[in-house]
Protein backbone atom coordinates (compact mmCIF):
# COMPACT_ATOMS: atom_id res chain seq x y z
CA UNK A 1 0.00 0.00 0.00
CA UNK A 2 1.28 3.04 -1.03
CA UNK A 3 0.73 6.56 0.98
CA UNK A 4 0.98 9.74 -0.09
CA UNK A 5 0.44 13.34 2.17
CA UNK A 6 -0.98 16.60 2.25
CA UNK A 7 -0.48 19.06 5.17
CA UNK A 8 -3.32 21.42 6.33
CA UNK A 9 -1.98 24.78 8.13
CA UNK A 10 -3.06 28.38 9.24
CA UNK A 11 -3.54 29.99 12.38
CA UNK A 12 -5.17 29.39 15.58
CA UNK A 13 -8.79 28.42 14.83
CA UNK A 14 -8.81 29.17 10.77
CA UNK A 15 -10.93 25.77 10.06
CA UNK A 16 -8.20 22.92 9.56
CA UNK A 17 -9.75 20.77 11.67
CA UNK A 18 -13.29 21.17 9.94
CA UNK A 19 -11.56 20.90 6.58
CA UNK A 20 -9.98 17.88 7.05
CA UNK A 21 -13.15 16.39 8.37
CA UNK A 22 -15.00 17.59 5.61
CA UNK A 23 -13.72 14.92 3.02
CA UNK A 24 -12.10 12.36 5.61
CA UNK A 25 -13.14 8.72 5.23
CA UNK A 26 -12.37 8.16 9.04
CA UNK A 27 -13.39 10.44 12.09
CA UNK A 28 -10.46 12.67 12.11
CA UNK A 29 -8.48 11.55 14.69
CA UNK A 30 -7.42 14.70 16.72
CA UNK A 31 -5.68 14.73 20.20
CA UNK A 32 -7.64 17.84 20.86
CA UNK A 33 -7.43 19.33 24.75
CA UNK A 34 -9.63 21.94 26.44
CA UNK A 35 -7.86 25.69 26.16
CA UNK A 36 -6.43 27.02 29.18
CA UNK A 37 -6.12 30.06 28.07
CA UNK A 38 -9.06 32.56 28.37
CA UNK A 39 -8.03 34.91 25.16
CA UNK A 40 -8.47 31.47 23.11
CA UNK A 41 -11.10 30.28 25.08
CA UNK A 42 -13.03 33.47 23.63
CA UNK A 43 -12.42 32.05 20.28
CA UNK A 44 -13.23 28.66 20.61
CA UNK A 45 -13.48 25.58 23.21
CA UNK A 46 -11.22 23.12 22.16
CA UNK A 47 -7.94 23.04 20.09
CA UNK A 48 -5.95 20.93 18.43
CA UNK A 49 -2.93 19.86 20.34
CA UNK A 50 -0.69 17.69 18.58
CA UNK A 51 -2.47 16.88 15.00
CA UNK A 52 -5.46 16.38 12.59
CA UNK A 53 -4.88 13.27 10.65
CA UNK A 54 -7.45 11.85 8.30
CA UNK A 55 -7.46 9.70 5.55
CA UNK A 56 -9.13 9.33 2.17
CA UNK A 57 -8.33 6.31 0.30
CA UNK A 58 -7.91 6.64 -3.56
CA UNK A 59 -7.78 2.55 -4.53
CA UNK A 60 -6.76 -0.87 -3.62
CA UNK A 61 -2.62 0.50 -3.93
CA UNK A 62 -3.06 4.75 -2.76
CA UNK A 63 -3.73 6.38 0.06
CA UNK A 64 -4.01 10.16 1.02
CA UNK A 65 -2.86 10.97 4.53
CA UNK A 66 -4.25 14.68 5.70
CA UNK A 67 -2.02 16.04 8.18
CA UNK A 68 -3.52 18.83 10.08
CA UNK A 69 -1.00 21.11 12.36
CA UNK A 70 -1.70 22.65 15.38
CA UNK A 71 -2.29 26.54 15.22
CA UNK A 72 -0.64 27.85 17.97
CA UNK A 73 2.78 29.12 18.32
CA UNK A 74 4.26 26.74 20.85
CA UNK A 75 3.34 23.59 19.39
CA UNK A 76 5.54 24.93 16.57
CA UNK A 77 7.94 22.43 16.67
CA UNK A 78 5.55 20.12 15.05
CA UNK A 79 5.26 21.69 12.16
CA UNK A 80 8.68 21.03 10.98
CA UNK A 81 7.95 17.29 11.26
CA UNK A 82 4.71 17.21 9.66
CA UNK A 83 6.24 19.06 6.89
CA UNK A 84 8.36 16.21 5.57
CA UNK A 85 7.11 13.96 3.04
CA UNK A 86 4.37 15.77 1.84
CA UNK A 87 3.06 16.53 -1.41
CA UNK A 88 2.23 20.22 -0.71
CA UNK A 89 0.25 22.26 1.40
CA UNK A 90 -2.86 24.26 2.31
CA UNK A 91 -2.55 27.48 4.27
CA UNK A 92 -5.72 28.04 6.11
CA UNK A 93 -6.79 31.74 6.78
CA UNK A 94 -10.19 33.15 8.51
CA UNK A 95 -11.32 35.56 6.22
CA UNK A 96 -13.30 37.14 8.99
CA UNK A 97 -10.33 37.85 11.31
CA UNK A 98 -8.06 39.93 9.92
CA UNK A 99 -5.55 40.13 13.10
CA UNK A 100 -4.88 36.85 12.18
CA UNK A 101 -3.55 37.63 8.59
CA UNK A 102 -0.52 38.62 10.11
CA UNK A 103 0.48 34.74 11.96
CA UNK A 104 -0.80 33.24 8.38
CA UNK A 105 1.55 34.80 6.41
CA UNK A 106 4.26 33.75 8.65
CA UNK A 107 3.19 30.27 8.54
CA UNK A 108 3.22 30.18 4.60
CA UNK A 109 6.69 31.61 4.63
CA UNK A 110 7.81 29.13 7.05
CA UNK A 111 6.28 26.31 5.61
CA UNK A 112 8.02 27.87 2.03
CA UNK A 113 11.20 27.32 3.83
CA UNK A 114 10.50 23.58 5.42
CA UNK A 115 9.61 22.30 1.54
CA UNK A 116 9.81 24.04 -1.77
CA UNK A 117 6.20 21.94 -2.54
CA UNK A 118 3.37 23.77 -4.53
CA UNK A 119 0.62 25.45 -2.08
CA UNK A 120 -2.46 26.79 -1.85
CA UNK A 121 -4.24 29.62 0.24
CA UNK A 122 -7.49 28.59 1.11
CA UNK A 123 -9.56 32.10 2.24
CA UNK A 124 -12.01 30.02 4.64
CA UNK A 125 -15.47 30.97 6.35
CA UNK A 126 -16.20 33.56 3.00
CA UNK A 127 -19.48 32.16 3.76
CA UNK A 128 -19.76 34.46 6.82
CA UNK A 129 -20.94 37.86 6.86
CA UNK A 130 -17.87 39.84 8.22
CA UNK A 131 -15.41 37.88 5.42
CA UNK A 132 -12.87 39.80 3.86
CA UNK A 133 -13.42 39.98 -0.17
CA UNK A 134 -10.50 37.45 -1.46
CA UNK A 135 -8.34 39.90 -3.71
CA UNK A 136 -8.44 42.07 -0.79
CA UNK A 137 -6.85 39.66 1.60
CA UNK A 138 -4.67 38.47 -0.89
CA UNK A 139 -2.96 42.45 -0.93
CA UNK A 140 -3.51 42.35 3.07
CA UNK A 141 -1.65 38.96 2.83
CA UNK A 142 0.78 40.37 0.27
CA UNK A 143 0.78 37.52 -2.07
CA UNK A 144 2.38 37.08 -5.61
CA UNK A 145 -0.60 37.28 -8.37
CA UNK A 146 0.81 33.78 -9.11
CA UNK A 147 -0.10 32.15 -5.88
CA UNK A 148 -3.65 30.88 -5.56
CA UNK A 149 -5.98 32.29 -3.12
CA UNK A 150 -9.05 30.08 -3.16
CA UNK A 151 -12.30 30.93 -1.68
CA UNK A 152 -13.33 28.07 0.74
CA UNK A 153 -15.98 26.81 3.01
CA UNK A 154 -14.33 24.40 5.32
CA UNK A 155 -17.46 22.89 6.50
CA UNK A 156 -18.70 22.52 2.78
CA UNK A 157 -17.07 19.34 1.22
CA UNK A 158 -17.16 20.71 -2.38
CA UNK A 159 -15.65 23.40 -1.28
CA UNK A 160 -12.86 21.31 0.46
CA UNK A 161 -12.57 19.48 -2.82
CA UNK A 162 -12.24 22.35 -5.00
CA UNK A 163 -8.80 23.41 -2.69
CA UNK A 164 -7.62 20.06 -2.69
CA UNK A 165 -8.04 19.50 -6.31
CA UNK A 166 -6.44 23.48 -7.01
CA UNK A 167 -3.58 21.69 -4.64
CA UNK A 168 -3.25 18.69 -6.82
CA UNK A 169 -3.23 20.74 -10.51
CA UNK A 170 -0.60 22.95 -8.98
CA UNK A 171 1.72 19.54 -8.09
CA UNK A 172 0.70 18.35 -11.65
CA UNK A 173 2.22 21.44 -12.94
CA UNK A 174 5.08 21.39 -11.64
CA UNK A 175 6.15 18.14 -12.63
CA UNK A 176 5.09 19.13 -16.25
CA UNK A 177 7.11 22.14 -16.30
CA UNK A 178 10.08 20.39 -14.73
CA UNK A 179 10.04 18.00 -17.47
CA UNK A 180 10.69 21.02 -20.13
CA UNK B 1 16.75 33.48 47.11
CA UNK B 2 19.30 34.08 44.54
CA UNK B 3 18.15 36.06 41.66
CA UNK B 4 19.25 34.04 39.10
CA UNK B 5 18.13 32.31 35.88
CA UNK B 6 17.67 32.67 32.07
CA UNK B 7 16.24 35.41 29.61
CA UNK B 8 14.23 32.66 28.08
CA UNK B 9 12.27 32.31 31.37
CA UNK B 10 12.60 35.94 32.52
CA UNK B 11 13.08 39.51 30.16
CA UNK B 12 15.18 41.79 31.00
CA UNK B 13 12.49 44.39 31.31
CA UNK B 14 10.74 42.32 34.05
CA UNK B 15 14.34 41.99 35.68
CA UNK B 16 14.29 46.09 35.68
CA UNK B 17 11.52 46.38 37.09
CA UNK B 18 12.00 43.87 40.26
CA UNK B 19 15.15 45.93 41.04
CA UNK B 20 13.60 49.04 40.90
CA UNK B 21 10.77 48.02 42.93
CA UNK B 22 12.96 46.36 45.21
CA UNK B 23 15.39 49.49 45.34
CA UNK B 24 18.76 46.93 45.26
CA UNK B 25 22.49 47.64 44.61
CA UNK B 26 24.61 45.56 42.50
CA UNK B 27 25.32 44.08 39.40
CA UNK B 28 23.50 42.66 37.12
CA UNK B 29 25.57 40.03 34.88
CA UNK B 30 23.85 38.56 32.00
CA UNK B 31 25.77 35.89 29.63
CA UNK B 32 24.22 36.86 26.27
CA UNK B 33 25.21 34.89 22.80
CA UNK B 34 28.42 36.38 21.88
CA UNK B 35 29.22 38.29 25.37
CA UNK B 36 28.40 39.40 28.94
CA UNK B 37 26.50 42.21 30.04
CA UNK B 38 27.12 44.13 33.42
CA UNK B 39 24.86 46.26 34.67
CA UNK B 40 24.95 48.03 38.12
CA UNK B 41 22.45 49.30 40.61
CA UNK B 42 22.22 51.39 43.39
CA UNK B 43 19.04 52.13 45.32
CA UNK B 44 17.48 50.63 42.12
CA UNK B 45 18.19 52.96 39.70
CA UNK B 46 20.88 52.56 37.10
CA UNK B 47 24.06 53.68 37.87
CA UNK B 48 26.81 51.75 35.66
CA UNK B 49 26.86 49.68 32.40
CA UNK B 50 29.61 47.64 30.50
CA UNK B 51 29.38 45.04 27.87
CA UNK B 52 31.79 42.59 26.66
CA UNK B 53 35.53 43.85 26.42
CA UNK B 54 34.16 47.41 24.90
CA UNK B 55 36.22 50.20 25.81
CA UNK B 56 34.03 51.57 28.82
CA UNK B 57 36.52 54.25 29.68
CA UNK B 58 34.87 58.20 29.76
CA UNK B 59 37.45 58.86 26.80
CA UNK B 60 36.45 56.41 24.57
CA UNK B 61 32.27 57.40 25.36
CA UNK B 62 33.37 60.63 24.51
CA UNK B 63 35.25 59.83 21.89
CA UNK B 64 32.27 57.93 20.10
CA UNK B 65 29.91 60.20 21.25
CA UNK B 66 32.03 63.17 19.41
CA UNK B 67 32.68 65.47 21.92
CA UNK B 68 36.47 64.64 21.92
CA UNK B 69 37.96 65.04 18.60
CA UNK B 70 39.92 62.31 17.25
CA UNK B 71 43.14 64.20 17.97
CA UNK B 72 42.26 64.95 21.33
CA UNK B 73 41.23 61.23 22.08
CA UNK B 74 44.47 59.91 20.73
CA UNK B 75 46.48 62.66 23.20
CA UNK B 76 44.41 61.13 26.35
CA UNK B 77 45.40 57.95 25.36
CA UNK B 78 48.88 58.63 24.98
CA UNK B 79 49.53 60.51 27.73
CA UNK B 80 46.56 60.44 30.18
CA UNK B 81 45.25 56.28 29.78
CA UNK B 82 46.24 55.25 33.35
CA UNK B 83 44.02 57.98 35.15
CA UNK B 84 41.29 57.51 36.72
CA UNK B 85 37.85 58.59 34.91
CA UNK B 86 37.24 60.96 37.95
CA UNK B 87 40.25 62.86 37.29
CA UNK B 88 40.06 62.55 33.70
CA UNK B 89 36.42 64.30 33.89
CA UNK B 90 37.62 67.06 36.47
CA UNK B 91 40.52 67.80 34.18
CA UNK B 92 38.06 68.36 31.15
CA UNK B 93 35.98 70.28 33.13
CA UNK B 94 38.56 72.65 34.79
CA UNK B 95 40.15 72.90 31.53
CA UNK B 96 36.87 74.11 29.95
CA UNK B 97 36.48 71.19 27.30
CA UNK B 98 33.37 69.99 28.39
CA UNK B 99 30.62 70.93 31.60
CA UNK B 100 29.74 68.17 34.03
CA UNK B 101 25.89 67.93 32.50
CA UNK B 102 27.92 67.15 29.54
CA UNK B 103 29.69 64.80 31.31
CA UNK B 104 27.11 62.88 32.76
CA UNK B 105 24.25 63.34 29.93
CA UNK B 106 26.99 61.11 28.00
CA UNK B 107 27.46 58.75 30.40
CA UNK B 108 23.74 58.16 31.06
CA UNK B 109 23.00 57.89 27.12
CA UNK B 110 26.25 55.37 27.19
CA UNK B 111 24.97 53.17 29.81
CA UNK B 112 21.27 53.54 28.56
CA UNK B 113 22.12 52.46 24.62
CA UNK B 114 24.09 49.28 26.55
CA UNK B 115 20.47 48.25 28.37
CA UNK B 116 18.22 48.83 24.96
CA UNK B 117 20.70 46.46 23.33
CA UNK B 118 20.18 43.70 25.87
CA UNK B 119 16.15 44.29 24.74
CA UNK B 120 17.08 42.23 21.94
CA UNK B 121 18.59 38.99 24.15
CA UNK B 122 15.57 36.17 24.36
CA UNK B 123 18.38 33.47 25.74
CA UNK B 124 20.89 33.89 28.14
CA UNK B 125 22.02 32.93 32.29
CA UNK B 126 21.59 36.17 34.41
CA UNK B 127 22.81 36.52 38.02
CA UNK B 128 22.22 39.39 40.36
CA UNK B 129 25.37 39.79 42.51
CA UNK B 130 24.62 42.31 45.85
CA UNK B 131 28.55 42.58 46.18
CA UNK B 132 29.73 43.88 43.00
CA UNK B 133 30.03 47.38 42.31
CA UNK B 134 31.07 49.71 39.46
CA UNK B 135 34.88 49.93 39.44
CA UNK B 136 36.02 52.51 41.00
CA UNK B 137 38.17 54.21 38.91
CA UNK B 138 34.75 54.71 36.61
CA UNK B 139 32.50 57.29 37.10
CA UNK B 140 28.29 56.28 38.28
CA UNK B 141 25.31 57.92 37.10
CA UNK B 142 21.85 57.82 38.89
CA UNK B 143 19.46 57.19 36.73
CA UNK B 144 15.74 56.36 37.27
CA UNK B 145 14.43 53.22 35.19
CA UNK B 146 10.84 53.76 34.53
CA UNK B 147 11.76 55.02 31.28
CA UNK B 148 13.82 52.54 30.44
CA UNK B 149 11.18 50.18 31.34
CA UNK B 150 8.23 51.29 29.41
CA UNK B 151 11.13 51.71 26.05
CA UNK B 152 12.06 48.34 26.89
CA UNK B 153 8.33 46.75 27.01
CA UNK B 154 7.70 48.72 24.08
CA UNK B 155 10.50 47.29 22.08
CA UNK B 156 9.87 43.58 23.73
CA UNK B 157 6.46 43.90 22.06
CA UNK B 158 7.97 44.88 18.55
CA UNK B 159 10.61 42.46 18.77
CA UNK B 160 7.48 40.00 18.75
CA UNK B 161 5.62 41.51 15.79
CA UNK B 162 8.86 41.99 13.92
CA UNK B 163 9.62 37.84 14.62
CA UNK B 164 6.92 36.93 14.12
CA UNK B 165 6.60 38.86 10.42
CA UNK B 166 10.10 37.45 9.82
CA UNK B 167 10.84 34.44 11.74
CA UNK B 168 14.37 32.75 10.15
CA UNK B 169 16.94 35.10 9.18
CA UNK B 170 18.19 32.81 7.05
CA UNK B 171 16.34 33.57 4.17
CA UNK B 172 17.16 35.33 1.10
CA UNK B 173 15.47 38.70 0.09
CA UNK B 174 15.07 39.18 -4.09
CA UNK B 175 13.05 42.93 -5.19
CA UNK B 176 9.71 42.27 -6.15
CA UNK B 177 8.64 41.79 -9.65
CA UNK B 178 5.99 44.72 -9.37
CA UNK B 179 5.40 46.98 -13.00
CA UNK B 180 5.94 50.58 -12.39
CA UNK B 181 7.87 50.46 -9.01
CA UNK B 182 11.53 52.57 -9.51
CA UNK B 183 13.68 51.74 -6.22
CA UNK B 184 14.72 55.53 -7.41
CA UNK B 185 11.69 57.47 -6.47
CA UNK B 186 11.57 55.74 -2.69
CA UNK B 187 12.73 57.89 0.01
CA UNK B 188 14.93 55.82 2.11
CA UNK B 189 17.06 56.32 5.10
CA UNK B 190 20.69 55.42 4.65
CA UNK B 191 20.56 52.40 6.68
CA UNK B 192 17.67 51.19 4.24
CA UNK B 193 19.78 52.15 1.67
CA UNK B 194 22.81 49.99 2.87
CA UNK B 195 20.08 47.08 3.48
CA UNK B 196 19.06 47.75 -0.17
CA UNK B 197 22.97 47.26 -1.94
CA UNK B 198 23.28 44.04 -0.24
CA UNK B 199 19.66 42.28 -1.53
CA UNK B 200 20.37 39.70 -3.70
CA UNK B 201 18.91 36.14 -3.48
CA UNK B 202 22.59 34.93 -2.78
CA UNK B 203 22.31 36.98 0.45
CA UNK B 204 20.39 35.36 3.50
CA UNK B 205 19.26 38.88 5.94
CA UNK B 206 21.68 37.54 8.38
CA UNK B 207 24.67 37.74 6.39
CA UNK B 208 23.06 41.77 5.43
CA UNK B 209 23.31 42.22 9.15
CA UNK B 210 26.62 41.24 9.48
CA UNK B 211 27.54 43.20 6.48
CA UNK B 212 25.97 46.07 7.85
CA UNK B 213 26.86 45.68 11.95
CA UNK B 214 23.15 45.47 12.51
CA UNK B 215 21.89 43.31 15.31
CA UNK B 216 18.35 41.37 14.75
CA UNK B 217 16.12 44.14 15.68
CA UNK B 218 17.38 46.33 13.51
CA UNK B 219 17.38 44.04 10.35
CA UNK B 220 14.00 42.60 10.90
CA UNK B 221 12.47 46.69 11.32
CA UNK B 222 14.45 47.67 7.96
CA UNK B 223 12.98 44.75 6.02
CA UNK B 224 9.83 44.03 7.66
CA UNK B 225 9.74 48.12 6.29
CA UNK B 226 10.83 46.95 2.92
CA UNK B 227 8.19 43.93 2.83
CA UNK B 228 5.59 46.11 3.71
CA UNK B 229 6.03 48.55 0.79
CA UNK B 230 6.10 45.86 -0.99
CA UNK B 231 9.65 46.72 -2.62
CA UNK B 232 11.12 42.78 -1.65
CA UNK B 233 9.81 39.70 -1.08
CA UNK B 234 11.51 36.72 1.18
CA UNK B 235 12.98 33.70 -0.73
CA UNK B 236 15.06 30.82 -0.84
CA UNK B 237 18.86 31.81 -0.65
CA UNK B 238 20.14 30.81 -4.33
CA UNK B 239 22.43 27.90 -4.56
CA UNK B 240 21.13 26.84 -1.00
CA UNK B 241 21.21 23.03 -1.20
CA UNK B 242 16.70 22.88 -0.21
CA UNK B 243 16.67 20.45 2.50
CA UNK B 244 16.28 16.57 1.86
CA UNK B 245 13.47 15.54 3.09
CA UNK B 246 14.36 12.20 5.36
CA UNK B 247 11.01 10.78 4.30
CA UNK B 248 9.94 10.55 0.13
CA UNK B 249 7.67 12.25 -1.27
CA UNK B 250 6.41 9.87 -3.87
CA UNK B 251 6.71 6.62 -3.08
CA UNK B 252 8.05 5.79 -6.88
CA UNK B 253 11.02 7.69 -8.14
CA UNK B 254 9.92 6.99 -11.60
CA UNK B 255 8.30 10.63 -13.34
CA UNK B 256 5.72 9.09 -15.10
CA UNK B 257 4.47 6.98 -12.14
CA UNK B 258 4.57 10.00 -10.01
CA UNK B 259 2.63 11.89 -12.68
CA UNK B 260 0.03 8.63 -12.58
CA UNK B 261 -0.43 8.84 -8.91
CA UNK B 262 -1.08 12.57 -9.13
CA UNK B 263 -3.89 11.84 -11.62
CA UNK B 264 -5.29 9.22 -9.63
CA UNK B 265 -5.67 11.32 -6.65
CA UNK B 266 -7.56 14.03 -8.75
CA UNK B 267 -9.60 11.29 -9.93
CA UNK B 268 -10.54 10.38 -6.62
CA UNK B 269 -10.97 13.70 -4.81
CA UNK B 270 -13.38 14.62 -7.85
CA UNK B 271 -15.63 11.65 -7.35
CA UNK B 272 -15.95 12.19 -3.15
Amino acid sequence: MQTVKMVVTGPFSAGKTEFIRSVSEIDVVSTERKISSNQEKAVKEQTTVAMDFGRITVDDDLVLYLFGTPGQRRFDFMWEILSEGMLGFVVMVDSTRPETFREARSILETFRAYAPTPYVVAANKQDMKDAWEVEDMRHALRLDSKVKLVSCTATDRDSVKAILLELLYSILNEMENGEK
Amino acid sequence: MALRGNLRDFTITQLLNLINLAGKTGTLVVEGPSETAKIAFRDGKLAYAEIGSEDGSLASILHHAKRLSSGQYKSIQQGAAHIPDKELGLLLINAGYLSQEDILTNLQQHFTDIVQRLFTWVEGFFHFDNDLLPPEERISVRLDLENLIIEGSRQLREWEQLQDEIPSLDMALKFTDRPGTNLRNVNLSVEEWRVVSYINPRNTMRQIASATKMNDLEIRRIIYGLLQAGLVEVTRQAGAIAPTPSVRVFPSDNKEEQKSLVNRLINRIRSL
